[in-house]
């Protein structure tokens, strides 16, 4: 649906040049919600505005649906931006419109009467559930509501893609639930694909299949979700991942000496992860069982991420130093991810 | 009553028909060089927010031949452009003088002032609203028209307020090369006879003029303000 091949862009020139997107290749399938996260700065509103040539790459050619838009004349350009719906991190409603006045915006010159617009507004206002606020203002309006209205704008002519930069990021975390639901469901009912640009890890886990990962105009990493956050490989990514997740927290309190994690001789702390897709097999109830050893969990974080359990516990293992080791590695050998942050099985 | 006012303004009264005289030309004068100020200004304005680096229809070399001619003009202290383009106000108005020799030196005057509070007006528009109009595949005329000009409207009504008021100054300032109005009735009664009287009603039918203008600067504002 979308390639992006070699996209590369860079602003300014000389020594002031900077680089904002190195030589990025990506393809999204129709259908799909993809997410590209990144700190700022890493380069992935850039990207996403060269998708449809909002910035125009310095090198590379992008594709959608079949055409090449970067061969395109201005004017065929334009009536591709029209199959590519946008939403915007501060909404970008013009303010002199009402809501109807600015679903109907896109409207204008497609060759619709005047009563087929008003009907088709209604309908787009109807999809995005805010069809009771089309005669208000955008000042009069939250700031989930604009987002909904300028969904609305954005599906007007019946795109096929539609790209979200930082879309949630100016919302609450409620609002922002609703909005990515929303897209969700449009993803599903209208078979929309779905380009999602943001910094918050927690944005790509609720809705995104895959993700690709920027960081200083390159894309260091990408894949599944599932396996991105079971498996992460880049530095950048990992630290996404524990922005997440509070298992990170141990190593604090293990440099702190807190009184949670001080061992009795022949306990270990480890942290166990979830590393494949898998059902919920009870792993350490039965590592615990069967190996009569004592798993004392400190804390866990599991979600459930593209219908899998994902995440894991912190735990201190103690019992006989043969049977603890022979749990771990029943552990292991179960596919869970086993690191071992603090032993005292040689201490004593 | 009338006695009244012969006492308070006795020399206004004796020459009330060249005070309405004085009144309408300095209202003409406003009104026709304020229309073509208008549309050259409007115009000039656009054409720097819309050629500037960065924007929809950059082009460096006609951005910077604009800027740099407007801020000509406006660094010409008005009294000095008023005998600067008298032969160019002779050859469009067909005279330098009365109402239709002042509009040529009045346009130059506040045009440049005016392409400047449109150019601001426009600046104050988020470029965000411009990338959402981009990104919904409208063309650059279309952007002009349907968000610049649209979304402008209380700012650009505002720029007006301001260069109308300026232009009524410079209205005054043209009666002392011929173009009469009330500057030109303030000074020749006023000042050079001494008559006080006609200064101070001078001065207040300027100061209600002022206050309509604005009262309707504000009116558009506010209406155009959601």
């Amino acid at each position: 649906m979308i390639e992006l091949n070699h996209i590369s862009k860079d602003f300014g020139s000389g020594t002031r040049q900077v680089h904002a997107v190195r030589d990025v290749s990506l393809s999204i399938e129709r259908g799909e919600v993809f997410g590209i996260i990144g700190f700022s700065g890493a380069g992935k509103s850039t990207l996403v505005r060269c998708i449809n040539l909002l910035e125009r790459p310095t090198a590379g050619t992008v594709m959608v649906d079949g055409q090449e838009l970067t061969a395109l004349p201005a004017r065929e350009l334009r009536q591709a931006r029209r199959k590519i719906g946008m939403i915007f991190q501060h909404f970008n409603l013009m303010p002199s419109r009402t809501v109807s006045g600015n679903v109907a915006y896109p409207l204008w010159g497609s060759g619709l009467s005047k009563a087929e617009i008003q009907e088709k507004v209604r309908k787009l206002l109807d999809l995005v559930e805010i069809g009771d606020k089309a005669d208000a203002y955008p000042r009069q309006l939250s700031g989930g509501q604009k987002q909904r209205v300028a969904i609305a704008r954005a599906l007007a002519n019946d795109p096929s893609v539609l790209l979200c930069d930082e879309a949630t990021s100016a919302l609450d975390p409620q609002t922002t639930k609703s909005i990515l639901r929303l897209i969700k469901r449009l993803n599903e009912t209208l078979g929309i694909t779905v380009v999602v640009i943001t910094h918050e890890m927690a944005v790509v886990k609720e809705i995104c299949g895959r993700v690709a990962v920027m960081e200083q105009g390159r894309v260091v990493e990408q894949g599944e979700i599932f396996s991105i956050f079971a498996n992460p490989k880049a530095p950048v990514t990992r630290s996404f991942i524990r922005t997440t997740s509070n298992l990170q927290k141990i190593e604090e309190l293990i440099a702190q000496d807190s009184p949670i994690v001080r061992l009795q001789p022949g306990e270990l702390v480890v942290r166990l992860t979830y590393v494949e897709r898998s059902p919920a097999e009870p792993v350490i109830s039965e590592a615990s069982q069967r190996y009569g050893v004592v798993l004392n969990i400190i804390f866990a974080d599991i979600e459930i991420v593209q219908g899998a359990p994902i995440g894991g516990t912190v735990a201190i293992i103690g019992g006989e130093r043969a049977k603890v080791t022979a749990a771990v590695e029943y552990l292991i050998e179960k596919n869970v991810g086993v690191e071992v942050l603090k032993d005292a099985r040689d201490a004593g | 009553m009338q006695e009244t006012l012969v006492n308070w303004m006795p020399h206004v009264v004796e020459r009330l028909p060249d005070l309405w005289e004085a009144l309408t030309d300095t209202l003409l004068m406003v009104l026709w060089s304020g229309l073509i100020s208008f549309a050259l200004g409007l115009f000039l304005g656009i054409l720097l927010t819309v050629t500037k680096p960065g924007a929809i229809l950059e082009n460096r070399p006609l951005y910077h031949i604009a800027d740099k001619t407007i801020s000509l003009f406006r660094s010409i202290p008005f009294i000095i452009l008023l005998t600067w383009v008298m032969p160019l106000s002779r050859a469009l108005a067909g005279t330098t003088l009365y109402v239709r020799g002042a509009i040529v030196p009045l346009v130059f005057g506040s045009v440049p002032f005016f392409s400047r509070q449109v150019e601001s007006a426009l600046a104050e528009l988020d470029h965000g609203f411009v990338e959402a109009a981009l990104s919904m595949g409208s063309s650059p005329l279309e952007i002009i028209f349907r968000v610049y000009l649209r979304e402008s409207v209380a700012a650009i009504a505002r720029g007006t307020t301001i260069t109308l008021v300026s232009l009524l100054n410079l209205t005054a300032m043209a009666g002392v090369v011929g173009a009469g109005g009330l500057g030109d009735f303030a000074v020749r009664y006023g000042h050079d006879r001494n008559w006080g009287d006609v200064t101070n009603v001078t001065v207040l039918l300027l100061v209600i003029i002022v206050c309509v203008i604005e009262f309707i600067g504000g009116r558009i504002v506010k209406k155009a303000t959601h």
